[in-house]
């Protein structure tokens, strides 16, 4: 009755042992022999784990694309050009970075916390149209700084309280939150449409959008690039919620529950208002990151835009083995891909969902690799 | 408000309840077999998508809407032989790679559309009816139950069969054990594995005809997503039916009556946005969790994978 | 090491003596990640015959079922039934050669009926025959006195007659082996009684009955024959006409010997304890009740006096658990009063009680005890997290931590590779340590152990019981929970009987203990 309610995925997706492990993770490696050949072959082992996937999932998604008749080299070399080497698409992929890093942000609090919030999606987009529709309202009554304040707050709030239902199912009444937060997605999706078309909608146009930010009343840009100051959110957030799940009593509260929720409430903890805090948090960053979308980037929200970004970012936070760090590295390296992929999609003719694939086949070879992993330790054992 | 509820309307509602209801019930009806074997089946979403689409390419090129079916159960299947082998073999997380299957379905189905028919967005000719005889001509329910097209009459089958394996046969209660306590299956000489892989396929040849009745009869066409989170309407239906295909059957037929309210009621002449009436289903299922959540049953082996002699 | 099996006469109790045994393994070894379970076991087993495998916790009788049921495999070494060397590759091969294993831990689904249990496994798509399997349910049960309603859920049966179920099934199944794993370890002593009964009925049939235990005076009333394992070994065996010729006294003294290599282990670790004249209680619980979907409890009072130890018996599941996670905290009264020297507990949470100097060791050490991934040192806090000096404005101090851990490794002796070692890692017994060590130290004033030895080899049990003890010796009150007669009656002062969900009679621990307290658990005197 109880398993499934509980993702086990902190046990089976153990942080790897490395110097950027957290503290649940460095003790794993303490099961090693200690002393610098057991840290060699720790480091060998996290360059396959993490390397092995990512190179699996390119080999695989190319050959999908020779079965489309594309050339990959030239795909993957266009992608590389747009996303990374160019310095517009450079620009772009930091910027999309910012928004990414705060889904990834929130994606790490609910999984140390044991907690499936796979509703990201409709959070991030509920909360894009609540700031969009506020922010073109304040500007005239207040000054820049508050409004971009005000938005981001706004931003927050949606978002966690969008994800209330499906915490507060699994904290009092232990409904399965994958359920829960999945449908709750949906129904966001559909609510944040219905709110642009006939709540929200721009009536100085005929396309169904709200109205639009001024640029001048963005977020502002960096050292004057076209980055937007919310990579710098991004980052921040990350590396605060890293520090904070491991450094701290209320992180290691929430990874106790996460880990065995039996133990939390053996130990004393209360664990119905930790997974409400959990699912708030998670939620408040994703929705952060839709108000730094629209706040930095699109200034405005169509009708039927949703960019999944949520669904699309699970798999690296796992491929980071809910690390921080290694989230940023992974969130930069599929900014490139997301980019420059878009602008593949114009160039090239493969639509964009072709990311979509290859997140797929990643966590697919990402899960292969962790069976590989663990079969190879207990044959050593 | 009297004037709403003509004969035209009821008519529109029921055969919109069914038509809507149908790729839920075959859904619904496929997680329930997985979640009796023990299988949490996140990937549903993503073999109802492989159907539709396997369905419309071979309805489209044979022409047959029979062989369409056939393509949509292959194309679910495929779908669902991954997770056999990657869950129920090598033991993954049922919840990671059912996601990864769902996004790999929608993403795969999107691209090769986007190469075969993004050009053209061919239709397929409306599917045949079969009415039967003497009940069709009963006024407001005739037409609206008994004047489908074949594939609904084999669904009702299929719930029948269902209820009868369940109960009736060996296969039924070795399904229950695995899902209740899979060692005993085991030690009374049934290969848990086989079975469950077994579970797994058939929920993908179940979804994948719902997702082909989607794109066959429902839409006349494949889109990228079509399918819109039905699948997992379906894993919702099978917690709540409490392992019985007829609990599945009527929440089935509920959902799709929430989808098809506004076709009916545009009939009567009320218009409401379809961005409204898409939430609907979504509303439903979350009062349905609020109000019965804590009655939805699961078997206590729900995604745990099973090793024999386990330390 | 083995014994030479001196001709090994045909059992007497058989009326269809064969000149083979039924089955025989030859120098079988099994290995497990870091373990020896078997070493090179050699053993017959004879039709009509029980014979029992006894040893202790970790002596390779669950490895040796689980060969036999084909569970595992050998690493080395045979199997031969009926003379033929086999290859038991999977349960269901091992019930096609006759082999029928009732485990330890019931194998029947709970959710389906009897009947329906009996017919798992059978051809897919057939109709399961409930109503010939029900009849002939009956005529079997008949042979061996043994009635079951055919249509009643599993679920809803008792531990006994679960396996009164397995046994008719097995038989039912044409098995002419029947292995007995740990059979009496959840049932009362008349239950135990019957059992014993039963299997001897069986053997009379000429089944070969392997009976796992690691009761001595079972092993002496119901076997034939008796095989002793120690750590993977074989260290003897005592065939038939030698047990007889021994007598129960000298067979006692021999198993001993075999099973321990030295007889003292046994001894209890101190003389019993005397009821002595307490002060007043210091820890009081009046009217406690719970409400529970399995075992509701009400109308539990009970006083502990500094430095005294109450035992609570009785068998498993019937209330224990939720009894100690009320006094604990993890559990809503319905009803009743806690106090711990004047102060009221049961409005705080675990934390506050804890606070108080209320602690409680769990018997479910890896369940909820401890977070297996997590390092020790941070289980040796688990309680205490974001407590000073630990935790300062809710910021870890790792050095703090780490000392925490060192010291408590040190004074309770884990043995651990080192205090960032994930607990996991660790051997029950050091696991047992190092809750003990989080429980036991700083400021405790009562303490609760559930099943403190259950599952620890005889060393780590040891070192549990003197650790109970002591910390009565310290002034604490204690209560202890135990499904093991013996272990209360050489730790507790007074034992209260716990039956479904109420207790039902406290006696003190003097020499007419054990009857007492044995009528009471089976209900006799309740």
């Amino acid at each position: 009755m109880t398993d499934i309610r509980r993702p086990d995925h902190e046990r089976r997706h153990e942080p790897p042992s490395g110097p950027t492990t957290t503290p649940a993770s460095e003790d794993q490696a303490a099961g090693n022999p200690p002393g610098r050949r057991g840290t060699g072959r720790a480091w060998t082992r996290l360059a396959l784990m993490t390397l092995g996937p990512v190179m699996g999932a390119l080999l695989l998604s190319g050959l999908l694309l020779l079965a489309l008749g594309v050339d990959p080299i030239a795909y993957y070399g266009f992608v590389l050009e747009r996303g990374l080497i160019n310095a517009y698409g450079l620009q772009a992929t930091f910027t999309r970075m910012g928004t990414l890093l705060l889904i990834a942000a929130g994606l790490i609090v609910a999984f140390r916390a044991g907690l499936w919030n796979l509703g990201g999606d409709g959070q991030f987009l509920l909360s894009a149209v609540a700031v969009a529709a506020l922010a073109p309202l304040l500007t005239p009554h207040l000054p820049i700084a508050l409004v971009l304040l005000a938005g981001l707050l706004a931003g927050a709030a949606v978002g966690a309280a969008w994800s209330m239902l499906p915490a507060l199912l699994k904290a009092y009444q232990g409904i399965n939150e994958v359920i829960t937060t999945l449908m709750t997605s949906f129904l966001g999706i559909s609510l944040a449409n219905v709110l642009v078309k006939l709540a929200f909608h721009d009536p100085a146009t005929t396309v169904p959008q709200t109205r639009t930010l001024a640029v001048a009343d963005r977020l502002p840009r960096l050292f004057g690039t076209t980055v937007s100051s919310g990579l710098l959110l991004g980052l921040g957030a990350i590396i605060v919620v890293h520090l904070v799940m491991t450094r701290t009593a209320f992180g290691l509260k929430l990874r106790v529950v996460g880990a065995n929720p039996r133990a939390a409430i053996h130990a004393g903890l209360p664990v119905p208002m930790l997974t409400v805090a959990a699912f708030a948090i998670s939620a408040a960053l994703t929705g952060l990151a839709g108000a730094v979308e629209i706040l930095g980037v699109q200034g405005n929200v169509r009708a039927d835009w949703n960019p999944a970004y949520s669904l699309t970012v699970i798999p690296l936070v796992f491929l980071a083995r809910f690390n921080g760090f290694a989230a940023i590295g992974f969130v930069f390296l599929f900014s490139v891909l997301s980019i420059g992929g878009e602008s593949a999609a114009r160039r090239t003719g493969v639509p964009n969902f072709f990311t979509l694939v290859v997140v797929a086949i990643l966590l697919v070879m990402l899960g292969i690799a962790e069976y590989l992993d663990k079969r190879h330790r207990t044959a050593r054992r | 408000m009297s004037t709403l509820f003509t004969e035209p309307f009821f008519t529109a509602l029921v055969l919109g309840a069914l038509t809507a209801g149908l790729p839920l019930l075959l859904a619904g009806l496929g997680e329930q077999i997985s979640e009796k074997a023990g299988v949490l089946n996140i990937g549903i979403e993503g073999m109802m998508l492989a159907g539709a689409y396997g369905g419309f390419l071979v309805a489209y090129h044979t022409g047959s809407i029979w062989l369409g079916y056939l393509g949509g159960a292959l194309g679910g299947m495929a779908v669902a032989t991954p997770m056999a082998v990657l869950c129920i073999r090598l033991g993954l997380s049922q919840i990671v790679i059912g996601m990864a299957l769902t996004l790999g379905a929608e993403g795969t189905t999107a691209l090769l559309h986007h190469f075969q028919f993004a050009q053209s967005y061919p239709r397929l000719p409306a599917v045949a009816t079969l009415a039967i005889p003497g009940l069709s001509a009963i006024p407001v329910i005739g037409p609206a139950l008994f004047d489908r097209p074949p594939i609904v009459y084999l669904a009702i089958l299929a719930v029948f069969l269902t209820a009868y394996v369940f109960r009736s046969t060996h296969l039924g209660l070795a399904l229950q054990a695995a899902g209740d306590k899979p060692e005993a299956l085991d030690a009374a000489g049934v290969d848990v594995v086989r079975l469950r892989s077994l579970a797994v396929l058939a929920t993908g040849c179940l979804a994948g005809v719902g997702g082909a009745f989607m794109a066959e009869v429902g839409a006349g066409i494949f889109v990228p997503f079509m399918t819109n989170g039905a699948g997992f309407i379906g894993i919702v239906l099978a917690m709540q039916a409490r392992g019985r295909p007829f609990g599945v059957l009527w929440g089935a037929l509920l959902f799709g009556a929430c989808l098809s309210a506004a076709t009916a009621l545009q009939v009567a002449g009320v218009s409401i946005p379809t961005d409204v009436v898409q939430m609907l289903p979504f509303v439903a299922v979350l009062a349905v969790l609020v109000l019965l959540g804590r009655k939805a049953s699961l078997p206590p082996a729900l995604g745990v994978h099973y090793v024999r002699g386990g330390r | 090491m083995n014994q030479p099996r001196a001709a090994s006469p045909p059992p007497p109790a058989s009326p269809l003596s064969e000149p083979r045994p039924v089955i025989s393994l030859d120098s079988v070894t099994r290995r497990f990640p870091g373990a020896l379970a078997l070493d090179r076991v050699t053993f017959d087993l004879w039709p009509g015959e029980v014979h029992v495998l006894l040893g202790e916790n970790g002596a390779g009788k669950s490895t040796l079922v689980a060969l036999l049921s084909g569970l595992h495999q050998p690493d080395a070494g045979s199997i031969r039934v009926d003379g033929r060397a086999v290859r038991i590759d999977t349960p269901a091969r091992a019930l096609d050669l006759g082999i029928g294993t009732v485990f330890q831990h019931s194998m029947l689904v709970p959710s389906l009926s009897v009947v329906d249990n009996m017919a798992l496994g059978g051809a897919w798509w057939a109709r399961p025959d409930r109503a010939g399997l029900a009849r002939r349910m009956a005529l079997v049960g008949a042979e061996i006195g043994i009635t079951i309603d055919p249509a009643a859920k599993v679920g809803a049966l008792s531990l006994g007659e679960r396996q009164q179920v397995e046994i008719v099934r097995a038989l039912l199944r044409g098995s002419r082996v029947i292995l007995l794993d740990e059979a009496t370890a959840m049932l009362t002593p008349q239950g135990a009684g019957k059992l014993g009964e039963l299997v001897g009925r069986l053997a009379k049939r000429g089944i070969a009955v392997v009976f796992i235990t690691h009761k001595l005076d079972e092993a002496l009333a119901i076997g034939h024959r008796i095989t002793v394992l120690r750590l993977g070994r074989k260290v003897g065996e005592i065939a038939p006409d030698r047990l007889a010729s021994l007598g129960p006294a000298a067979a006692t003294t021999e198993i001993v010997r075999l099973m321990f290599g030295s007889d003292d282990l046994t001894a209890p670790t101190a003389a019993p304890r005397r009821d002595r004249m307490a002060p007043p209680p210091l820890l009081v619980i009046e009217g406690l009740a719970v409400d529970d979907p399995v075992v509701p409890l009400a109308g539990i009072d009970l006083a502990v006096a500094p430095g005294e130890i109450v035992g609570i018996a009785g068998m498993d599941g019937n209330g224990q658990k939720q009894f100690a996670e009320a006094v604990a905290g993890q559990r809503r009264l319905a009803a009743g009063r806690i106090t711990l020297g004047g102060t009221s507990l049961e409005r705080l949470d675990v934390g506050g009680r804890r606070r108080q100097g209320l602690r409680y060791v769990t018997d479910d050490r890896l369940g909820e005890g401890t977070i297996g991934s997590f390092p020790l040192s941070l289980n040796l806090l688990l309680k205490d997290v974001g407590e000073p000096p630990f935790w300062q404005g809710g910021l870890e101090r790792p050095e703090a931590i780490a000392a925490h851990a060192r010291r408590l490794v040190e004074a309770y002796d884990v043995r651990t590779p080192g205090i960032s070692a994930p607990i996991d890692t660790l051997s029950g017994g050091n696991v047992q340590k190092a809750l003990l060590a989080r429980e036991l130290s700083g400021a405790a004033r009562a303490v609760i152990f559930a099943k403190p030895t259950n599952g620890l080899d005889l060393q780590s049990a040891r070192a549990a019981r003197q650790h109970v003890r002591e910390t009565a010796n310290q002034g604490r009150a204690v209560i202890l929970l135990s499904t093991d007669l013996d272990e209360l009656l050489e730790l507790s002062d007074r034992i209260a009987v716990m039956s479904r969900g109420r207790i039902v009679g406290m006696v003190a621990n003097d020499e007419a203990a054990r009857s007492r307290l044995g009528a009471l658990m089976s209900g006799v005197a309740a």
